[in-house]
């Protein structure tokens, strides 16, 4: 391991790290990294390439811990971290106290896309269970986005019935009766929506739901934002194991750390992530963010193993609502 | 190999053909680790579960389901692909139409597109917005992201084998048998189903178990134009896909043993019939 | 073949009896009927779907379309697909040779258990054939520890997407190779061989010659299913981008990316191969029917 290190932690004028991301990043990460690699070069001297791997959280979280030399990754949602702590020990249980803000360089929440004037009338989450409306979300077992959409339903409905536990259940089983379509990532339900024609509304990523305007224009879609929603928190982490070996541990930091420069902060802002640092961000991208009554998960269902195991694990509440609703 | 311990009987006939030890040996290293090793690694992930631990995954309904799902389609689609494939594999060899060589040229086409590229394709066609899926909206059928998605799909891929297995031996139909039983007395019908007809079954089997293999396994083309829906239309192998995202290695490995054994013994039928075939007909 | 049955001795006298056409053919109608039904299946599974490809590549004009070729990625991915099928085929073509030799010019017992062995991969679904290699290279496989002590990565890098194409592709040659050499026999070799020709002569001189044709053949497929392979390189893979993407991932993720006609385009590009292995194919059995035959009833 020591000569591993040292024969690839010589000083070499290139380099090369990965950042294993989940799916709707795609475009941020083109632009954080390129400007990323602009900033080390000036700094540095040295030519920096960062890789990019796109796909499902979970699934992305499999190749990290199945051995892919991702140097950082960048995952939709804390538990898939926490399983490449628990089961690969490549990145250190305590992850959260490394970086700034728990390892969240920004947040995000799920806002409604409708098809054009809204024909469905969709306004808050309890339209979303009602019987003549379909509803397109990824699965939750697969997608980090799918969990975030699950999760929001369920303490939507939790606060609205005077924090009932059972009746956030029946809730929640009712809104994915009306779902026709599970696609394992959440970039799958976005084409199955916008490019298939499938479904009334698509619960998702508030990025990803103003890139499908951007995408395919405005006169096709509405983006209905939701009195409250959940605080969805997508983090970042060092993948310790991997950056010593590959002696790229000095690049990978300052890679990290350049998502919570301005630089980086305005360009989260720009593609519609919420940036925590709000100043650093130009005004004319914030004032696309709407303001949403946001509640975290974690004030409602305790910590990230409890809300995994709960919802998500084998025999969780997701799998007793499909079984049920079959 | 257990055969070299018996004294009597030689492993191998002799021959004054050369070669034998260092063809059948590089063949045997070969298949051992490019096939044999991983497979045995994958037997064993899911050994750790034991018996009643696959027992317990293989009637997990979702898993169930699934597995219904993919063989049960491909059940249906494997013999659709039989009957059509029979009838192209007839009209290609006994009539002559302008195009013809053309269609015989496009039935392998699923053997050489990739299946991502036919899944996209299926997709977008059979989409409610599709060419063909807005016709078939009208009269009230959903194709695509339902189980009926899964089944074009699977036809699709299964298509080639139906005719392929069939092509040859209609070509090598003597036709004066057909003529020797119009002469007897019988009608085009009865010369077909009765004289025709019962050598090309073996064929016909042999044609419809690789269509229904190659179905239950499918992947790629069928993610894109499947609903993936837990119970409805979700796939075994997208199942494996799912419960290695969700770090269940064991789980994965044990549906992955189920659909191997299944595989293996349509593979083993698949080599009766031929066997038998050869007994009965003289040709595979 | 049927050509030497009639001429056989055996063959009645047909000459004597005029046959009605309608007792040896189906009647006019209903070989029309049967054609169209066969044309129309062929038209909306096969030939549809293939012009949706071009169609939807085009959709947007040739700009558009050669745009999508343009991409260091999409460029990334044609270099990795033509690496991994240059290292794939030729190890099933040694490999198909190889066995179709030790079987079909030997007799051994156990023969049909190494052929049933040789087809399993066949019948694997992708899916299983990517976890198969999970299990044995990934970090908490079998060599993982191993592997990772003396820093080799095989999966999620080209090693690893080598294997799952070899592996997908493995029974192709020899599956195509073995019923060829069989009905050849080895009266050919032995008299080779009994002249003085050395064993490796024969092959090349009397062997190769009968069974090119039957071994272009299933080169071409196996390439095309190197080249095409989705399922077991995708879970192998790590979609690396630019680095450990194949073609058909990397339509995958245009086509996730709402990018539809670069997803096409490419896709076209891989159409493109899939058509003219057909036409060579074709050609081929055009060309040389008597010679494929034997490999073509068992494909």
């Amino acid at each position: 391991m020591a000569a591993c290190l040292a024969s690839a932690g010589g000083a070499r004028a290139q380099s090369e790290i990965l950042n294993v991301s989940y799916d709707p990043t795609r475009e941020l990460y083109r632009e954080i990294n390129a400007a990323f690699s602009e900033e080390w070069k000036a700094k540095s001297g040295e030519t920096i390439t960062v890789r990019a791997a796109h796909g499902g959280s979970g699934a992305q979280a499999r190749t990290v811990i199945d051995g892919i030399p991702a140097d950082v990754v960048t995952l939709g949602i804390p538990s898939d971290i926490d399983a490449i702590a628990n089961l690969s020990k490549k990145i250190p249980a305590d992850w959260r106290t490394k970086l700034p803000n728990e390892g969240l360089p920004y947040t995000s929440t799920v806002v409604f896309l409708v098809r054009k004037g809204n024909p469905k009338g969709v306004k808050d989450w309890n339209d979303l269970a009602k019987p003549d409306v379909k509803v397109i979300t990824p699965n939750p077992k697969t997608s980090a986005g799918g969990r975030w959409n699950f999760l929001a339903a369920w303490g939507y409905a939790y606060e609205r019935d005077g924090r009932d536990k059972e009746k956030a259940n029946a809730f929640v089983g009712s809104l994915y009766k009306n779902v026709p379509v599970l696609d394992t990532g959440a970039r799958g339900s976005t084409v199955t929506f916008a490019q298939r024609g499938l479904g009334d509304v698509l619960p998702t990523w508030e990025n990803e739901a103003f890139l499908v305007l951007e995408e395919f224009g405005k006169d096709k879609f509405d983006i209905v934002v939701p009195p409250t929603s959940i605080y969805a928190e997508p983090p970042v982490a060092l993948v310790e194991a991997n950056v010593d070996k590959k002696g790229t541990r000095k690049q990978a930091e300052a890679y990290l750390q350049f998502l919570y420069s301005d630089k980086a902060q305005a360009i989260f802002a720009k593609h519609h992530y919420r940036p925590i640092k709000r100043e650093a961000a130009k005004p004319e991208d914030l004032a696309q963010l709407p303001e949403i009554k946001l509640f975290k998960i974690e004030d409602l269902q305790g910590s990230w193993d409890d809300i995994q195991k709960a919802n998500f694990d084998n025999g969780g509440l997701f799998d007793q609502l499909s079984k049920a609703g079959r | 190999m257990v055969e070299t311990l018996k004294p009597r009987r030689r492993f191998r006939q002799r021959s004054v053909i050369p070669g034998f030890g260092i063809t059948f040996g590089y063949t045997l290293t070969c298949l051992g680790l490019i096939v044999l090793l991983p497979l045995a690694a994958l037997v064993v992930k899911a050994s750790g579960l034991g018996l009643s631990g696959i027992w317990e995954v293989a009637t997990d309904p979702r898993v169930a389901s699934a597995l219904r799902v993919s063989f049960g389609v491909s059940l249906l689609a494997a013999l659709t692909a039989s009957v059509f494939g029979g009838i192209v594999a007839w009209v290609l060899t006994r009539y002559d139409f302008p195009g013809r060589k053309l269609a015989d040229a496009v039935v392998d086409l699923p053997f050489a597109l990739p299946t991502a590229v036919a899944g996209i394709a299926l997709a977008s066609l059979y989409a409610p917005n599709g060419l063909v899926g807005a016709q078939l909206a009208r009269i009230g059928i959903e194709a695509a992201y339902t189980p009926v998605g899964i089944f074009i799909a699977m036809v699709f891929i299964g298509l080639p084998f139906a005719v392929r297995t069939v092509q040859p031996l209609i070509a090598e139909i003597d036709k004066e048998v057909e003529e020797a039983s119009a002469i007897l007395g019988a009608s085009r019908i009865t010369t077909l189903t009765r004289v025709v007809l019962p050598p090309l079954i073996p064929a016909v089997l042999t044609g419809f178990a690789l269509a229904f293999a190659r179905g239950v396994g499918e992947y790629g083309s069928i993610i894109f134009i499947a609903g993936n829906l837990p119970y409805v239309s979700e796939i075994a192998p997208l199942l494996i896909v799912i419960k290695l995202s969700e770090f269940d290695y064991a789980g994965a490995s044990a549906i992955a043993v189920i659909m191997l054994a299944i595989s293996f013994v349509t593979l083993l039928a698949i080599n009766l019939i031929q066997a038998w075939s050869r007994r009965r007909f003289g040709y595979v | 073949m049927s050509e030497a049955l009639t001429q056989g001795p055996l063959s009645p006298p047909t000459e004597a009896v005029r046959l009605p056409a309608s007792v040896v053919t189906e009647r006019r109608v209903v070989r029309w009927l049967l054609i169209a039904v066969a044309l129309a299946f062929l038209g909306l599974f096969l030939v549809l779907p293939l012009l949706t490809v071009f169609a939807q590549a085009l959709a947007k004009g040739w700009g558009a379309y050669f745009t999508a070729f343009a991409e260091p990625d999409a460029q990334a991915a044609i270099r990795l697909t033509l690496l991994v099928a240059a290292i794939a085929v030729p190890f099933n073509l040694v490999f198909g040779v190889a066995a179709s030799w030790a079987i079909a010019k030997f007799e051994f017992r156990g023969k049909n258990l190494l052929v049933t062995l040789i087809d399993l991969p066949f019948s694997v679904s992708p899916v299983v054939s990517g976890l198969i290699y999970v299990l044995v290279f990934g970090s908490r496989g079998l060599f993982g520890p191993f592997l990772v002590e003396h820093d080799i990565q095989i999966i999620f890098a080209v090693p690893g997407i080598v294997l799952a194409t070899i592996f997908v592709t493995f029974p192709f040659v020899a599956r195509q190779l073995i019923p060829l050499m069989q009905e050849q026999g080895t009266a050919e070799e032995e008299a080779a061989l009994t002249l003085g020709a050395s064993g490796w002569h024969a092959f090349r001189t009397v062997t190769l010659p009968n069974i090119r044709w039957g071994l272009l053949y299933s080169v071409l497929l196996c390439n095309a299913r190197a080249m095409g392979e989705f399922g077991a390189v995708s879970v192998v893979s790590g979609h690396i981008r630019g680095l450990t993407n194949t073609l058909p991932l990397h339509v995958e993720i245009l086509y996730n990316e709402y990018n539809f006609v670069a997803a096409f385009a490419v896709a076209s590009l891989l159409a493109g191969l899939a058509l003219v292995t057909l036409a060579v194919k074709s050609v081929l059995e055009w060309r040389y029917a008597d010679d494929l035959a034997a490999g073509a009833r068992r494909h």
